[in-house]
């Protein structure tokens, strides 16, 4: 967790309240091993209102619903739901109390039907037996108050995950929920969709629920809340009432200011690249159907560009396609203006293209291995197992790497999963740039790490980058993107909604592009 | 060296040498060792010989269990295996011929090829899960050896092959050098080549290492087919042992004795780093403690309960429940095992 | 990328025809169907190939007869493999019963205290399997393999040979026909049936079966659903494990003797009768009357390589090919419904 924020919390007093709060959470703290996820957070939720909890990634808004689910337990703090204090220790313990969750990935069993999806854990019973009669009628009786109108008998994994999200809040429904939690509910729904389930949930917020909802779409949180809780780094920036917080305040709220030392850094942005000859990678209409709206890009060598956008926006998805992560089911890739095959990592690697992903544990390092057999595994996956790398030679290339990157501790046979975050970034750097890449893809490599490492990472891009290689570089800090990149492509609900140029702009007018630039919608 | 109980190697080691003290003080021939025409014999060279099989086993199977899979068709390709070297034998009109022999062996580690093959098959290509891939050729591969023999005990007399098992290359038993033959063989080509650390990169971390560029279906597919090779080699061995092809005992539980000594030897059953040295301690660790078990008077039928108790042991000492307790009691660094990269899922 | 990739799915019902909508409520059932069609087949050209002489009313009862043991434990373990378990204990821990029954009742205890002990044997071994893979983490396959170990080397510290039952009460099971014309049923036919009709109403009809499927399913959302995933996951365990008990008494009165070296490899046959019968092994989908057919299928391929005088070896590989043909389908079947999300 980086503390670089320069505007120190601004803990709002709740507002008056003219209704007795049903969920009041008090200075919770949660501390996972090396990681401070939670830092004496305060959050109200009062009935009848729509709540969205906002920020970035890691700003510890999945931990704060987990604590109040019972997944996971404080370390201190306070929870009173209802006027008495509770400890949760499951989720059946959350949900007795009235306190619902429906999650973004959803948590229903596909292999049963819709209708015990819904019932499962409640269905009538006559006898000692199901009634299933009975479960099949009040499935549907819960499916129509959401005007969902399938066959509760029908299997789950026949319905779309549209309407598997709806069948989850209808399961939420029999409970009869005080508190629903909405986790990124209409990540996966389309307009029409998520119109519907905005009037059931205007409906639950008329019939007094308290909705606590998350979603990355600015435009669905201005629609239907109340109220928003701003996270940042696992710590409150604030809570403000919907009409007080217009978007630009919110972005920056979400995003902060990151510290001072790191302008020392010189603007690299205001380089001009040479663009006249063929680009090195041109993408033209590449997208993947529910993931990204087909798009464009162009990068020259000794480029940096920037990908800006919320979580969610689509800059992931988009640099997944293109280096043959996930498959494109549209457009077409050209490299040196030969069109290529890119669907899969191998082809990139094959075209001089390394893609560092934004999942530095999951995807990234191998963490049972050492730094050096980390750093050298791209290398040797080229080369095929057959030919192993030379001991002097591993240790002259990890050795220069560790030295130029500044890993710490510069011990080649430290087991990778023991270092910080900041240090695997710069293992994962060395890994790619030890395969001499023409094209590097960072993604998130800032996420999470402390601010020397954070700077050591942007100036070695910068420093890379004057010497030819072109870089993709996406981040959530929206000042290190205009740092580095001279030409900033900007993501918006998984579309690219446009280009500019890191010289023509700052980072108010970078925030105002991203929160309202073609907003058809906006509420 | 404060640090050497926390060597990977230090377990299992302790637990070899406290049953060899074990067995030392209860009975003191068990480490004479006689020389008879220049060759050695004696307690702990029974141990080295009879653990050949059992040796290849789980040689094959630690690279197996280190790209997260696991063979439970080795008793089975061994029970094939022996059989087709037998019936080739057999066939032959000159049993007691080298050449024929050699043939014999040559043709059953083929065939027992051919099926670890078939199982990478099935892993690496059509993503079947390995339990249930190589459950398909522990079933059908009995059959198969049934077949091969004609349902019979097939027995032969030829000294050559009879060598395999039970003759003296110099001083030592000619089986412990295959054994060592495997182990440094193996050792090695996953150590002196990039293969074992592929290996354990695919195991570890399969998605980084596809990111990463690894061609994971080959190295997985390879660790299927090296299985099996050794599978045959050991099935090769058996049947020498008995001078003939029993395809209902041949290699039965075997696949459960060598996972176990994977396990023994440190290797983690979900996959990633392995140990060969480790393996070879887990080995003679189960021959140790059966030659113990039958030295105590326990009839040999009996002895799963004691290998039932050393694996709920190991298990549960392994387990991330008793770790954190003994972890919280030590104040040691927080491990990343596989329950701990929830954790690591609370910043997203 | 934690986002689902999905495709925005239109969410307007079809007006579907009578077959997709049965296909749509049903498709966990197909390969359920496609074991009944095997069965179908297998029965209709052993009749036609040995002239009539097959489908007899002595042949089929004694299907049922000699494979009621290896029903039974097909039971225990379709709940295990419903919560995308595996139980490799299961043959053993019927020897192991077998034994220690036929050893009490030849000790002179009475067969109303050997027969629960001997059930209370099997749940036992499965209490531990359960608690090791649900509290210790230890995967299915390695605790059920010390399950295995333990149980087999228990059966042979009961006796090393085997023990003849002269106990009335157990023979009874087996000797007593209830006849109807030339169809016969008898004790062991009834329990294993009843074993067959009393899991279908616990897995169907009441909340623990459905958390069973659930957890199969999706074990994490049956957490987060607030089923109690953690005491299910060990019943299903304790339930195969007295099957296992069970077994062994069935499997004692059949042979009249507890046997130390019975049910080698037995759980394997276990293993692939309720695959063969539809149930996935990946968990979640399947059905105790589709194990039920593939006992009936394992049975049936027995008796036909017997009258066909065949090599027994044959048994063996066909039910190796036909698990195989099993898990091809089934993992194409996964395969398609993961695409269609």
């Amino acid at each position: 967790m980086t503390a670089d924020t320069d505007v120190p919390p601004i803990v709002d007093v709740p507002l008056t309240p003219d209704v007795p709060p049903i969920v009041e959470m008090r200075g919770i703290t949660i501390r996972f091993p090396g990681v401070l996820a939670l830092d004496h957070v305060d959050f109200v939720l009062r009935p009848g209102e729509v709540h969205s909890l906002m920020g970035e990634n890691g700003a510890g808004k999945s931990t704060l619903i987990k604590a109040l689910t019972g997944v996971y337990q404080v370390d201190s703090g306070s929870i009173t739901v209802a006027g008495s204090p509770r400890t949760f220790t499951s989720t059946a313990d959350a949900q007795a109390a009235g306190i619902s969750t429906v999650y973004q990935e959803v948590n229903l069993c596909t292999n049963l039907t819709v209708g015990e999806n819904v019932m499962l854990g409640h269905e009538p019973r006559r006898g000692g037996a199901i009634d299933w009669r009975a479960t099949h009628a009040e499935a549907a009786r819960h499916l129509q108050s959401l005007r969902l109108s399938i066959d509760p008998r029908s299997l789950l994994s026949t319905h779309s995950i549209a309407v598997q999200q709806l069948v989850a809040i209808s399961r939420a429904m029999v409970t009869e929920a005080k508190v629903l939690i909405l986790d990124e509910p209409t990540s996966s729904l389309d307009r029409d969709e998520v119109d519907q389930l905005f009037a059931v949930i205007r409906e639950l917020r008329a019939a007094g629920v308290a909705i606590l909802f998350v979603s990355h779409f600015l435009d669905q949180v201005y629609e239907i809340s109340d109220r928003i809780t701003v996270l940042r780094n696992g710590s409150l920036v604030g809570e403000h009432p919907i009409a007080e917080l217009p978007r630009d305040a919110l972005v920056t709220k979400m995003i902060g200011r990151a510290l001072d030392d790191l302008d020392a850094l010189s603007r690299t942005a205001h380089r001009t690249v040479d663009r006249s000859g063929e680009p090195l990678l041109r993408a033209e209409g590449v997208g993947k159907r529910g993931v990204l709206e087909p798009a464009d890009l162009e990068i020259y060598p000794g480029e940096v560009v920037g990908l800006a956008g919320l979580l969610g926006s689509g800059r992931t998805e988009l640099v997944r396609l293109l280096c043959g992560a996930d498959r494109a089911d549209a457009g077409q890739v050209a490299v040196h203006g030969t069109p290529v095959k890119m669907t899969s990592p191998r082809h990139a690697i094959d075209h001089r293209i390394a893609f560092s992903s934004e999942d530095r544990r999951g995807e990234g390092v191998v963490a049972d291995l050492t730094v050096a057999e980390n750093i050298v595994l791209g290398i040797q996956a080229r080369r095929g197992w057959a030919r192993p790398i030379r001991k002097s030679e591993q240790d002259a290339i990890v050795a220069e790497y560790v030295e130029a990157l500044g890993v710490r501790p510069a011990n080649p046979d430290a087991v990778v999963g023991n270092l910080s975050g900041g240090n695997q970034q710069k293992v994962l750097l060395a890994r790619w740039l030890a395969t001499s890449p023409e094209l590097i893809i960072l993604d998130e490599p800032t996420r999470g790490i402390d601010v020397g490492a954070k700077a050591d990472i942007q100036r070695k891009v910068a420093e890379l980058s004057a010497q030819g290689l072109a870089v993709i570089f996406i981040s959530s800090e929206l000042e290190e993107v205009l740092r580095l990149a001279q030409r900033i492509a900007v993501l918006r609900d998984r579309r690219k909604i446009g280009e500019v140029d890191s010289s023509e702009t700052d980072l108010d007018g970078l925030i105002d592009y991203l929160a309202n630039e073609g907003k058809g919608s906006a509420a | 060296m404060t640090q050497i109980w926390k060597h990977r190697l230090f377990w299992p080691l302790a637990a070899l040498i406290t049953l060899i003290v074990v067995n030392s003080v209860a009975r003191p021939r068990f480490l004479t060792i006689t020389v008879r025409d220049g060759q050695l014999y004696g307690a702990l060279i029974d141990i080295l010989r009879n653990s050949a099989p059992l040796m290849l086993v789980a040689l094959g199977m630690t690279i197996v269990i280190a790209t997260r899979g696991i063979d439970l068709s080795v008793g089975a390709i061994m029970a094939v295996s022996g059989a087709v070297a037998l019936t080739v034998i057999d066939g032959s009109n000159d049993p007691g011929n080298l050449g024929t022999v050699l043939v014999a062996v040559v043709v059953a580690v083929l065939v027992a090829l051919v099926l670890g093959a078939w199982n990478g098959f099935l892993v690496a290509v059509l993503g079947i899960q390995p339990i249930i891939a190589t459950l398909v050729l522990m079933l059908a591969g009995r059959g198969v050896a049934l077949l091969i023999t004609g349902g019979f005990i097939t027995t032969v007399n030829s000294a050559p092959f009879s060598y395999i098992a039970s003759g003296y290359l110099t001083v030592l038993p000619f089986a412990f050098f295959i054994s060592v033959a495997a182990i440094a063989a193996l050792a090695l080509v996953e150590r002196r080549t990039a293969l074992g650390v592929l290996t354990e990169a695919v195991g570890i971390n399969p998605e980084a290492s596809r990111l990463a560029g690894v061609r994971s279906r080959g190295i997985v597919w390879g660790a299927y087919i090296l299985s099996g090779v050794l599978a045959g080699v050991a099935g090769v061995i058996y049947a020498s042992n008995i001078k003939a092809a029993d395809a209902n005992a041949a290699g039965l539980f075997i696949e459960l004795y060598a996972i176990l000594a994977v396990v023994l030897g440190g290797t983690s059953l979900a996959g990633g780093k392995f140990s060969i040295a480790g393996t070879v301690v887990g080995v003679l660790i189960i021959q140790t403690l059966g030659s113990t078990i039958l030295f105590l008077g326990v009839p040999s039928a009996q002895s799963p309960v004691f290998f039932a108790v050393v694996v709920v042991v190991v298990v549960v000492v392994q387990s991330p429940r008793v770790r954190r307790a003994l972890g919280s009691m030590t104040r040691r660094r927080p491990s990343t095992t596989a329950p701990d990269q929830e954790r690591t899922k609370v910043a997203a | 990328m934690s986002t689902t990739t999905t495709t925005p799915a239109v969410r307007v019902e079809r007006a579907s025809s009578p077959v997709e909508s049965f296909l749509a409520r049903h498709a966990a059932m197909i390969p359920s169907f496609a074991a009944v069609v095997i069965l179908v087949l297998l029965l209709a050209g052993a009749e036609a190939f040995l002239r009539g002489d097959f489908i007899t009313a002595r042949n089929m009862s004694a299907l049922l007869l000699d494979n009621a043991y290896l029903l039974i434990l097909a039971v225990g373990m379709t709940f295990v493999i419903l919560t995308a378990g595996i139980d490799l204990s299961v043959g053993s821990v019927m020897a192991f019963t077998g034994i220690l029954g036929a050893q009490l009742l030849v000790s002179g205890i009475p067969v109303w205290i050997a027969v629960p002990a001997m059930l209370a044997g099997g749940a036992a071994i499965g209490l531990l399997i359960g608690v090791l893979v649900q509290y210790f983490n230890v995967q299915p396959f390695i605790a059920s393999l010390a399950g295995l170990f333990l149980a087999r080397g228990l059966a042979f510290v009961v006796s090393l040979s085997s023990i003849r039952v002269e106990e009335p009460g157990v023979l009874w099971l087996q000797q007593t026909r209830f006849r109807l014309g030339d169809w016969y049923l008898t004790p062991t036919g009834i329990i294993a049936l009843l074993t067959v009709a009393v899991a279908v109403f616990v897995l169907h009809l009441t909340r623990f079966g459905r958390t069973i499927y659930a957890i199969g399913g999706n074990e994490q959302s049956a957490r987060l659903m607030g089923l109690n995933v953690a005491r299910t996951k060990v019943a299903a365990y304790v339930i195969s494990g007295f099957c296992g008990g069970l077994a062994g008494l069935a499997l004692t009165a059949y042979s009249g003797a507890g046997y130390p070296r019975n049910g080698i490899g037995t759980e394997l046959d276990a293993i692939a009768a309720v695959v063969i019968g539809g149930t996935l092994l990946t968990g979640g989908r399947g059905y105790v009357l589709g194990s039920l057919i593939g006992v009936l299928v394992f049975g049936t391929i027995k008796t036909i390589i017997s009258f066909m005088g065949a090599e027994q070896a044959w048994m063996q590989i066909i039910v190796g090919a036909l698990l195989l043909l099993f898990i091809v389908v089934q993992r194409v079947i996964v395969a398609r419904s993961e695409r269609r999300r």
